[in-house]
């Protein structure tokens, strides 16, 4: 079989398989929701509220039908973009998710850069020579970033940048003062679109602290990464065999080993998403930052079924997704991969 | 070939007198660390009792949010709790949680990949399948809902934990099954007739078991990540038990004001423990792999 049959082969498995797992997913969200020890109703209303309006809680909530018939109607909705509505003020789910997708992409594609520069930087600088002063720096680093705990980290930075200092603002993403900028939600994009200087300057004032504490925080995946994967390909046959043609060190680093160890990051870099969306939901909490996380923190606390159901499975439909994008674009770019 | 001995046991080298290489320098440190918490977390109860420390939950006839003093060596919180005391108190509660929650992980995880890998079938690719979505789904959503719906309490954090991990064990489990099953004494036992569970038994748990360390060291620093994260969204365990992840949700409120001692020690006391615990899962990795560097 040709190499363009083959990938089209896997690429197709990999399209087959993120419905299936999507599937999965919803389906495990909503018989959790449905099966787990104690009722929705007493959550909602305490146990003694009325007979009444328990009841008619539940036929507002669907929770009187046959599990089946709740089943079927979860998933129509869910083809159909329908959430369902909140509990707390009856404005539709998928409207919710809408308008804090933006704030929560903004905040991860900002640290997923600035985490992919420096932990590539401190993942390479120890390269020169291996197992020396810098290589070890950077395995530390790897395994002290990861240790942090994510929201204290934030609160120290706040303290320190925030409080202390009085350089950047405390939380929230745009200066209560002026009026947001308005468009596609993504403020950058949005406040530099319209030329608003004042509106841009505050975006990137509260986006600062958050950012790079999230950034700080994921670099060390992508520093061990290149790490080991630079390592590795050190130590290879065609490592080898360049230098014996008597290339320069510098070339045999930046030409041989190194695309070879970036492929792999780019995997990591797909699985990081994941990391990324737990450390986001501590982070936008910390910094009362008006993501998506931070809404689930809300439903969570005024015990929200449809809402926290919501974004879970959209949140989770988001790692599937990219999962696979990534797991195709490493498929095309590695011409050594068998499927 | 016999796998069984084909690296020198790792363990008894790690407590003979000199460690050689860093790996097993960063070994070493991590088990001094974790071994404090262990400690910490037996003779901190021990201390309230006796009167030396202060009781975490007793508070209302202490200042609120008092500064680091000699009567409070790390101050007190917006109830008037010791923050020193809740944190020491905090080690032993996260140390539980969390041994609960990977015992209960790793005694599903491993039978379950042993078995999946062994029959293979459609069982055992209905079962990858299921393992692997939930492998992709980021570890604290998972947890989240789950201890969402389970409620607040020891055992309900732990099983929230512990969904988290089945995966992890389920795979690493079941595909050096399926990788063992392929070798010849297997094939050869299983042509002499020996029965199915002795084979599971004798030959796979051992080989398995192997992988089984490093992997629970790096869980473990994981999980106490996981469950001061459920903590800090105000979940996991209930009020009265003293967790670093809760009393910091509790702190948050009072950071804007530049009150920085009830933030502080338990975010440490955290990311100590987390060091620990990973510099022990990666210096016996590397250790394992043979890597003397």
């Amino acid at each position: 079989m040709s190499r363009r049959s083959q990938l089209l082969r896997y690429g197709a498995s990999r399209l087959l398989l993120g419905p299936v797992m999507l599937w999965l997913i919803a389906t495990l969200v909503f018989l959790l929701l449905r099966l787990a020890p104690g009722d929705p109703i007493d959550a909602l209303l305490g146990i003694r509220a009325p007979e009444e309006a328990r009841a008619a809680l539940r036929q507002q909530l669907g929770l009187d039908l046959p599990l089946l018939t709740q089943y079927g109607q979860f998933l129509v909705g869910l083809l159909r973009g329908d959430l369902g509505a909140s509990l707390t003020n009856q404005t539709p789910v998928a409207q919710v998710i809408s308008q804090s997708l933006p704030a929560s992409l903004e905040l991860g594609v900002c640290a997923l850069l600035l985490a992919a520069v420096l932990g590539l930087a401190v993942g390479f600088s120890g390269i020169a020579r291996p197992d020396g002063k810098l290589d070890l720096a950077g395995r530390l680093y790897g395994i002290g970033t990861y240790a942090l705990p994510p929201f204290w980290a934030a609160m120290v930075v706040q303290l320190v940048f925030a409080v202390w200092l009085g350089w950047l603002p405390v939380g929230g993403r745009f200066p209560v003062t002026l009026l947001p900028p308005t468009g596609s939600g993504f403020y950058l994009f949005d406040s530099l679109r319209a030329g608003n200087w004042e509106q841009f300057s505050g975006t990137v004032r509260h986006l600062v602290l958050p950012a790079s504490t999230l950034g700080v925080l994921l670099s060390g995946i992508f520093d061990n990464a290149l790490r080991l994967n630079l390592r590795r390909a050190l130590r290879s046959d065609y490592v080898e065999a360049a230098r014996s043609r008597g290339l320069s060190e510098t070339r045999v680093v930046l030409r041989h080993a190194l695309p070879n160890a970036l492929l792999p990051v780019l995997t990591i870099s797909g699985i990081t998403v994941a990391s990324l969306i737990g450390g986001a939901l501590l982070i936008e909490v910390t910094y009362s930052w008006p993501g998506i996380a931070f809404r689930l923190q809300e439903a969570i606390a005024q015990r929200d079924y449809p809402l926290v159901q919501g974004i879970v499975v959209v949140v989770a439909a988001l790692v599937v997704v990219v999962s696979v994008v990534v797991d195709l674009l490493v498929a095309l770019l590695d011409p050594r991969i068998r499927f | 070939m016999t796998p069984l001995l084909s690296f020198p046991l790792p363990g008894l080298r790690l407590f003979s007198w000199r460690p050689t290489g860093l790996s097993g320098r960063i070994a070493r440190w991590g088990l001094v660390v974790v071994v404090a918490y262990a400690l910490v977390a037996l003779v901190a109860p021990l201390l309230v009792q006796a009167g030396v420390l202060p009781d975490p939950n007793a508070g209302l006839e202490n200042p609120i949010y008092a500064g680091p003093s000699w009567a409070h060596w790390c101050g007190t919180d917006r109830l008037g709790r010791d923050v020193c005391s809740r944190t020491l108190a905090g080690s032993g509660v996260a140390l539980q949680v969390v041994l609960l929650a990977l015992v209960v992980a790793l005694t599903i995880g491993v039978p379950l990949g042993m078995v999946s890998g062994y029959l293979g079938g459609p069982i055992d690719r209905l079962l990858v399948l299921l393992m692997d979505t939930l492998y992709t789904l980021p570890v604290l959503l998972l947890s989240v809902v789950l201890a969402f719906l389970l409620g607040r309490g020891l055992p309900n954090a732990a099983a929230a934990l512990c969904v988290v991990y089945v995966p992890q064990y389920f795979r690493v489990v079941r595909n050096q099954t399926a990788q063992v099953k392929a070798e010849l004494y297997v094939e050869a036992a299983r042509s002499l007739g020996a029965d199915p569970l002795w084979i599971l038994r004798h030959y796979l748990l051992r080989n398995v078991i192997t992988s089984v360390p490093v992997l629970l060291t790096l869980n473990a620093a994981d999980a106490v990540l996981v469950l001061g994260g459920l903590g800090f969204l105000g979940l996991g365990l209930p009020e009265s038990i003293p967790e670093w992840g809760g009393d910091l949700q509790q702190a948050l409120t009072a950071v804007p004001t530049g009150i920085w001692w009830t933030a502080l020690y338990p975010g440490l006391a955290m990311f100590v423990l987390v060091l620990g615990l990973s510099f022990l899962g990666e210096g016996l990795e590397s250790w394992l792999s043979g890597e003397q560097a």
